[in-house]
């Protein structure tokens, strides 16, 4: 396995590709794709992968993009897509009935601001977004974490237990163009890692069935309760796909909640995205120093965690969470379902949003540390404070 | 046809090729005098003929109401529901996967006019260009019908609409003129009244490669305020005065006028309609549109003199 120095967008690329390329003895691979800052390398990356079976098509919108997708996985092809921001915006309504389909369609979302102001820096909005569609999300940290993450989730969200698809996201040009050494597998590991596709519900030419017609509302509920029961199943058949990630490439993927210190830690802070590196780094000089911190970082936030989130801080007295995203008058969306995890289980913990790093704002040691030093004083939790600005004064009058 | 459309009974698979009652069945929820439900029959016997068989790609729009509630189908081909804008580039998607994998059928994208003139303008436009090798069908009955009548970019001036009042100011948009423009491989118009025209392009349309734009006249009785039995009549009046005129574009490049408008005056077409009323109409200016329009149509066929 080549140890290369790409770009997140690059590892991202790969992987599309060569899980795409790894159903060529089946029925083949196709996308609709459509650029858009910051993840346009990884569709350029794809349109070039001389693909054996299977075809890149440049569409007009991300909209159409995502429908070329499921037109593809419909017909029983492997599909996958990227995008960003306004585009998955744009693309919504597919993404949307992407899910509903239960088509396993793999899409990598690159975090950028959404518009307006224009602003192509990172910010997790556009695909917390989509939170409540019926997809599985994953939020990566490093450009290997993005490659084995999308790999990954091609033998997840084809597992016939769950059969949804799933968004591995980045955040934009912090990971996205950020190059480092990269492990890249072969065609022939990925192909022993990803088995044909085999799409149930797949049309064929020769068989009479409406996908997607009307439905009663009895014989709708049943179907949105087979999602709910799928995404229940999501966290066991995880396990098996990291398990069996491990044996093929012999590297871990990660666990969809990973912790660092907390055995004993008073205080935990929760983190997603590349700002987990960082507050990885604080966690690990303040623990050296004798103070009992810790860090949770949500690598898998749909299906929300919820039993591994309250596993990770149950000797927690106070848990900060640090979102990169505003959800406009309600706060942070990763420290509303903290909050709702904790409920009935965790009550006596203080639970703070802080909201940082929006808008592509740089999240450094020092505001992990202007966190932690807000957390561990105050005496109660409070509305979610906005870092790196001073809410006193800048305000429109 | 066995009888497949029995709930539960989901995997009996219909035998090759398309039968000629095979792609809409008995027992849909179309209105009487409905031309999609015509024009349906007609690319069922179609398909029969040329021994073929095809996916229908169907976004939002009364074609999509006619499957009928889920499991149950009103047709007898595999049938995708897509969203209103997205048929062409899902038809797109199962195209190429059925081009990958040497399977046989065509893939169709039947849709109405707010699909096609507007919402999903873009989407086809793009499919064109690519060239996509589907086949996207237009049932144009002038109006979004499936959501009670409101005017679409298709609707014809003068036609009152729950959105238009007052009757409609705009012309209907040409979208022929706009496919054709795309150098498609092949572009026609379709009437139920003049049905063995209606088989001939469907034929050449199935036996063609590429994109395929076919755009049919289907009248709306419940839209267009008429009597379920004048329907193939109406449609008649509008070739044979011109207002509908029936040709067909190769390439965008050679151009024929199938059926010449016989004379037919255009005053009879618009009575028969409630959504008209003649206040609003101006039959001098609309008959000079429909002359203007043939004589345009007669020079690029190369036909000069005004036959």
């Amino acid at each position: 396995m080549p140890v290369e120095v790409v770009t997140g967008n690059q590892a991202a690329g790969h992987a599309l590709s060569v899980a795409g390329e790894a159903n060529r003895t089946a029925r083949g691979v196709a996308c609709g794709i459509y650029p858009i800052t910051p993840q346009t390398e990884i569709v350029e990356y794809v349109a070039k992968f001389p693909f054996s079976k299977g075809r890149v098509v440049p569409v007009e919108s991300e909209h159409s993009a995502m429908a070329v997708s499921m037109g593809a996985s419909m017909n029983g092809a492997r599909a996958f897509t990227a995008s960003s921001a306004n585009g998955l915006a744009y693309m919504a309504e597919n993404i949307m009935v992407a899910g509903y389909y239960r088509l396993p369609i793999v899409m990598v979302a690159v975090n950028r601001t959404l518009g307006p102001p224009w602003n192509i820096w990172a910010d997790q909005g556009d695909t917390l977004m989509l939170r409540d569609f019926a997809w599985l999300q994953f939020y990566c940290e490093d450009n290997q974490e993005v490659l084995d993450t999308t790999l990954l989730a091609f033998r997840l969200a084809e597992d016939r237990r769950i059969l949804l698809p799933v968004l591995t996201c980045m955040d934009a040009f912090i990971v996205s163009h950020t190059q480092t050494e990269t492990s890249l597998p072969g065609q022939d590991e990925v192909d022993r890692f990803l088995p044909d596709l085999d799409l149930p519900h797949r049309m064929h030419y020769d068989e009479a069935r409406t996908l997607g017609g009307l439905a009663w509302p009895h014989e709708g509920l049943s179907m949105r309760l087979e999602i709910d029961e799928a995404m229940k199943r999501v966290p066991g058949v995880y396990q098996e796909c990291r398990k069996r990630f491990l044996e093929v490439f012999g590297r871990d993927p990660g666990d969809m909640v990973q912790t660092v210190a907390t055995e004993d830690a008073e205080f935990v802070l929760v983190a997603s995205g590349s700002v987990a590196t960082t507050a990885r780094e604080v966690v690990l000089r303040r623990r050296a120093a004798g103070e009992k911190i810790g860090l949770v970082k949500i690598k898998m936030f749909r299906p929300f965690p919820e039993a591994a989130l309250r596993d990770a801080c149950q000797f927690a007295t106070r848990v900060g969470v640090l979102d990169r995203n505003y959800a406009a008058g309600a706060g942070g969306v990763f420290w509303q379902d903290t909050r709702a995890a904790f409920q009935g289980h965790l009550d006596d913990v203080l639970v703070q949003d802080y909201l940082t790093g929006l808008c592509g704002g740089d999240v450094t040691p020092d505001v992990i540390d202007e966190v932690l030093a807000d957390l561990t004083t105050r005496s109660a939790a409070g509305e979610p404070v906005w870092m790196g600005i001073d809410t006193s004064k800048e305000t429109l009058q | 046809m066995t009888a497949a459309a029995i709930p539960g009974k989901l995997d009996k698979r219909p035998t090759l090729p398309c039968t000629d009652e095979c792609l809409l069945r008995a027992g849909n929820t179309n209105c009487g005098g409905c031309g999609m439900s015509v024009g349906l029959t007609m690319l069922g016997r179609a398909l029969a003929n040329a021994g073929d068989t095809c996916t229908l790609v169907i976004p939002a729009c009364c074609g999509i109401v006619t499957a009928g509630a889920f499991p149950t189908t009103s047709y007898g081909v595999p049938t995708i529901a897509t969203t209103f804008a997205s048929s062409p580039a899902v038809a797109s998607g199962v195209a190429t996967i059925r081009d990958l994998n040497d399977e046989p059928g065509q893939v169709i994208c039947w849709a109405g006019d707010g699909g096609t003139y507007d919402i999903g303008l873009a989407t086809l436009s793009a499919a064109a260009e690519r060239n996509e090798n589907i086949i996207y069908i237009c049932y144009d009955n002038e109006i979004y019908g499936n959501t009670g009548g409101q005017r679409s970019s298709a609707t014809p001036a003068g036609a009152r609409t729950t959105t238009t009042p007052r009757g409609k100011a705009q012309d209907k948009k040409d979208i022929m003129s706009i496919m054709t423009a795309h150098r498609v491989p092949y572009a026609a118009t379709l009437s139920i009244a003049h049905p063995d025209d209606f088989a001939r392009k469907l034929s050449t349309a199935l036996s063609t490669q590429g994109l395929r734009f076919l755009l049919l006249h289907s009248p709306c009785p419940t839209g267009w305020k008429s009597e379920a039995e004048d329907s193939v009549a109406l449609v008649r009046m509008a070739v044979g005065s011109g207002l509908f005129p029936l040709y067909e574009v190769f390439d965008g490049a050679t151009w024929k006028i199938n059926v010449e408008p016989d004379g037919t005056d255009l005053a009879e077409y618009f009575h028969r309609q409630r959504r008209f009323d003649d206040d609003d109409i101006d039959f001098d200016q609309t008959r000079r549109a429909c002359a203007d329009r043939m004589q345009r149509l007669r020079s690029l066929a190369g036909q000069h003199s005004a036959g």
